[in-house]
This record gives C-alpha cells, structure tokens and sequence, in this order.
C-alpha cells in the first residue's frame, strides 16, 4: 500500500485531487455566501410584487433562512453533496431538477463548439508552424489574433444575419434535441456552436503553432530527419504527436471556458442550456436558482481542468516527476 | 543605493526597449489606433454629430449615408454618434475595473510572494477558488447581489480579474524575493516596506504592465457581454453591447445596427491584444532575445 502511494503517479493524482477537494470547499463556501451577501432581505426582493405575508413565512420557512447561520452553511453544504440544492424561489421546482434539464442543451453546445475549434486549431496551427514564416503563416496568425479578439455574441449575431437573415439557410433560434431529431438538432446547433467555436479555434490555433513550432526545433526531430525518415513519418509521428501534449491541456481548459461562458450566446440563440436558465434567474433575483447554476458550472469547470491535470501527468511523465 | 553606473545602465535598456517596442510596425500601429480611440471617448460628446438621444422616428432605420455614416436605429437616432458616446462609457469601466484588479491583485500577491508562509498559502487558495468561477458568471453572480448599473460592473469586473493579478505578481515577487541582493537586504535588517519599494516592485513592473494591457481587452469584452445581458450600462445610456442587444431585433433589414457597434468592440479590444502582445516581446527576456537575433540579422 505504502509502496503504491509513493508511485510518482499515484503520489502526484493524491495531492492534485486533495487540491481539488479544498478548491471544492471554498467553491461551496462563495456559493452560500452569495444569498447572505444580498444587501436587504432576499426573500422580500425575490418576492417583489407577489409579496404577501403568508408568502414570505413560507417561502423563508421553506428556504431554511429562519435558521442560525452556521446551521444553515452545514445544511447547505451536506444537501450539495448529496445533490439538493434546495427549490426554485420562482417556479418553486427542484433546483437540480431544473438544472439536469438544461445540462444536455449546454454540453452539445460546448461539445460541438470545442470539437470545431480543435478541428479548425489543428489544421491551421499545424499548417501554420510547418510553413513558418510564409505568407500563409502570416494570414494564420492575423487570423487568429482577429479571431481572439472578436466577442463571440457577436460573431453569434453576424452568422445569424449571414446564414439565418439574408440567406434563410439555418434557423437563428431553437434547439431540438439530438435523440428526437438528429437532422433538426444538427441544423440548429451549428450556428451558436460555431460562434463558440471560432473564436475558440483562434486561441488554440496560436497554442497548436507555438506547440509544433517548439517540437520542431528538437533535436529527435532533427535525429529522425537525417535517419532518412519520410516527410509525413517525421511530421505526424516525431512533431504532431508530441505537440498535442501541451494542445490538450489548452484544449480542456478551452472547453471549460465555454461550458461557463456561453452565458451570452445562449441568449442570443435563445438555447435552453444552463446560461440562458442563469440569465432569467438573475433577472428575477432567483437566488437558489443563480447559487446551483454558478454551483454546477464551478464544478464542471473543477472537474474538466482536473480531469485534464490527471490526463497530462499520465501521458506526459515528466508533470508528475517534476 | 543606486550609482551612476546603475543609472546608465537602466536609461540604455529603457531606450533599448523603446527602440525594439517602435521597430515591430504591428506595435506602432496598434498604439496609433488605441490613442485615437481614447481621443474618441475623451471628446466624444463634441465630436459626435447629433445628440445620443435626438430622437427623428420618420428618419428611423435608415441604411449608412454622408448624413448618418453608421445609419440610425429604431429610433431614428444617429449610430455613429451612439457608437462615438459608448467608447467612454466602455473605457471608462474597462480603465476602473483593471485598476481595481491592479491594486488589489498586485497588493496581495506581492505581499504574499515576499511574506510566503501562511499568509501566502491563503492568497493562493482564494485565488484558485475564484478561478474555479469562469469570469462572466462570477460577474453576473456579483451583479445578481448588487444589483446592475455601471458602478457595480466595474466592481463585478475587477473582482474577476484580481486574481489574475494576484498570480503574475506573486510569481514574480518569489522570484525576485530569492535573489541574492535581496537575501543580504533582508538579513542586513533593511526594512521589508522598503525592499518591496526599492527591489521587488520595480522587477514586477514588466509582467504586470503586459498583464494590464491584456486585461484591458477582456474587462472591455466583459463589459460589453455584461451590457448586452442588460446588467451593465442601463438605457437611453449608449453602450456597444446594449447597442448590440437592440440590434438583435432587425438583424434581417439593418446590418448597420450590429455592424458598427461590434466592429467598435473588436478594434478596441485587438489593439489593446496586440499592443499587450507587443509589449511582452519587448519586455519577456526569452522574447526578447529572439527579437535582437532578428533585428542583427
């Protein structure tokens, strides 16, 4: 048993997910203190008009506000980790209920957007470093920097008025999902996945080009070259391999991104996923609903860099060596 | 205490850096286009040609003219002075927020990577806890408490990117509270106020002012995602991401009203990019030393 956790590997994973688990708690920690942070009486504020005494014992009984603080956090804390993340102020529904219904709409989302990004990343970085110093790297790398530096939003309202307004070609809004009608669920996630997608592809394409451009230089690449080897053997097997190491941490983290951040192109597309439901929460002080949305997005985002983080050390020996 | 040499020494670097940062025309040309865009929101009020909220309905939705050189909304006001207005209002959150970030980031991480020890280890995790919240939805988590308005996105926008701060400082404050000149200060007696004046800050100032440019661009896109969501800069105030949200309605019979406003955005932001960009080659010893090889050659 000793000699199993002193593995490198093991010895590395154990203090990454020990990190994690004090991440995790602090994650918890701000999530429960947003409510107790609102200036005022939350219960009255998410009330507003629909204010009755009757209706505020209740929903502050229901809510558990009535308690000490401390038994609150300990309560708040011991329901999150078995999954109850108390009732929406608004519909009076299961937060985690709500939230398992817009999680499939904003992983496709996040999926396809990534899976384009990674497409367009490798092909141009790729291209891009092998021809370094050319025309074509140049108009790569103008690219990627105007890529960087678009919103996605807008990138979102400039396809829909190319491909939806002008063309009629996709729809501008909607979402079917992919078991009821994978023809509907195509057409209608290839816009906003785009939009997340392109400006995603214009960050990794500058980590692809760097990464290739630094394996290149490598004395094996040089070793295997003058050994006589093929051009295309050289490339994929010497060079891309072992570039895409340090391109897939990128790319994890490049996910995460969108999972939290297609907030804004969600409302654009008026996609049902876990942004668009964060956004009507906030509009209507939905405090429960806004603490499981920000919950369920920190932990995703926790779980994809650490799951990242695990993939790195096992493919590459020298992170968890060093 | 500082020499002549030291003195000499330092004015020749600066020169040095200045001369590299003009040779890159990327660089130059960003710097042309982000000083014209401050000259914007600075005298945006006098330069803009109608009235922000001079309403003409008979004259709404009209196509780019030389009268309306960005069209008019809805409303029939002029675009091109909307978009002319809302650079103040962006710059003006952007230049607040950073700033926020830039005193409390680098305040807590130039403490913690000189102190070390316990008062480090917290930094250190409250930073990596706020990085586990992805930036716009700790800012709309922040709103959702303090209500919208422009005061409380700037607030929401540099509390997001304090901890970025944070991290750039305290790297390099380890890296320089190592060294050897400021081990024999230490165990000299000289005072740590003043070895974080005299030794640490001024060896941090590289990566934190390429760290601000950079920032700058996200706290404008941030601002403008803020605004588009109707959390940041409220109506008939004109803002580049309200701007957009409006437009969403006409997006088929007037390009103009998503165009400009975006374009507005995209400039903006790629030349703070590219001037962050170029101030990191200019400032990043390993960059550096590529560009010099390349400016022998």
């Amino acid at each position: 048993m000793g000699a199993v956790l002193k593995h490198p590997t093991v010895a590395f994973l154990s203090r990454r997910l020990l990190h994690s688990a004090v991440v995790l708690l602090g994650v918890l920690v701000v999530v429960f203190s947003l409510l107790q942070l609102v200036p005022g009486d939350p219960i009255r504020i998410a009330l507003g008009t629909r204010y009755t005494e009757a209706s505020y014992e209740a929903l502050k009984s229901a809510s558990g506000l009535d308690r000490p603080l401390l038994v609150q956090f300990f309560s708040y804390l011991g329901n999150s980790v078995t999954g109850d993340l108390g009732v929406s102020f608004r519909s009076g529904q299961p937060v985690t209920e709500l939230l398992m219904n817009r999680l499939p709409a904003t992983l496709s989302l996040a999926l396809v957007g990534i899976i384009i990004g990674l497409v367009i990343a490798l092909v141009v970085g790729i291209w891009a470093a092998l021809h370094e110093g050319t025309v074509s790297d140049a108009v790569v790398r103008i690219a990627s920097q105007f890529g960087v530096s678009i919103p996605d939003f807008w990138m979102g309202l400039l396809l829909i008025t190319v491909f939806s307004a002008t063309f009629h070609l996709l729809p501008s809004s909607g979402y079917v999902a992919l078991t009821d009608d994978p023809w509907q669920w195509l057409r209608h996630i290839i816009l906003p996945a785009s939009a997340v997608g392109l400006v995603a592809g214009a960050i990794l394409t500058r980590y692809v080009r760097s990464a290739v451009l630094e394996v290149v230089s490598m004395s094996y690449v040089r070793t295997a070259k003058s050994k006589g080897l093929s051009r295309r053997v050289v490339t994929f097997r010497h060079i891309v391999r072992n570039a895409l190491i340090p391109v897939l941490t990128i790319a994890g983290i490049q996910f995460a991104t969108i999972l939290g951040g297609v907030i804004v192109v969600e409302v654009v597309f008026a996609w049902p996923g876990l942004g668009n439901l964060v956004y009507n929460a906030v509009a209507t002080r939905d405090y429960p609903l806004i603490q499981g949305t920000v919950l369920l997005i920190a932990v995703m985002f926790l779980a994809v860099n650490l799951l990242v983080d695990m993939l790195y050390a096992v493919v590459d020996p020298r992170i968890r060596l060093s | 205490m500082t020499t002549t040499l030291d003195v000499e020494h330092i004015d020749s670097t600066r020169i040095a850096s200045w001369r590299l940062l003009l040779s890159n025309p990327v660089t130059v040309v960003s710097t042309v286009v982000l000083t014209l865009v401050l000259i914007v929101a600075v005298f945006a009020e006098t330069i803009a040609p109608y009235g922000i909220n001079s309403i003409d309905v008979p004259g709404a939705l009209q196509a780019p003219s030389s009268a309306h050189w960005f069209g008019t909304d809805d409303l029939g006001r002029d675009v091109f002075s909307r978009v002319l207005v809302a650079t103040t209002v962006s710059l003006k959150v952007a230049v607040v927020s950073v700033a926020i970030a830039f005193v409390a980031g680098v305040t807590a991480g130039v403490i913690a990577g000189f102190m070390r020890g316990w008062f480090d280890t917290i930094i250190m995790r409250v930073v990596d806890v706020m990085f586990s919240f992805p930036v716009i939805l700790l800012a709309l988590a922040i709103i959702a408490i303090l209500g919208p308005g422009v005061g409380t996105t700037m607030v929401a926008i540099g509390i997001v990117y304090t901890p970025i701060f944070a991290r750039v400082a305290r790297a390099s404050a380890l890296s320089i509270s190592v060294e050897p000149f400021v081990q024999v200060s230490r165990t000299m007696g000289v005072p740590a106020p003043y070895i974080l004046r005299k030794h640490v800050l001024p060896n941090i100032t590289a990566p934190v002012i390429v760290q601000t440019s950079l920032s700058l661009a996200f706290a404008i896109l941030s601002e403008a995602s803020l605004s588009f969501l109707g959390l940041g800069v409220q109506p008939p105030d004109p803002s580049w991401g309200r701007m957009l949200f409006d437009a969403q309605a006409f997006l088929g019979q007037a390009w103009w009203l998503s165009v400009f406003p975006g374009a507005a955005i995209f400039v903006t932001v790629l030349a703070f990019n590219l001037v962050g960009d170029g101030l990191r080659d200019v400032l990043d010893p390993k960059q550096r030393s590529i560009m010099e090889a390349r400016a022998k050659k």
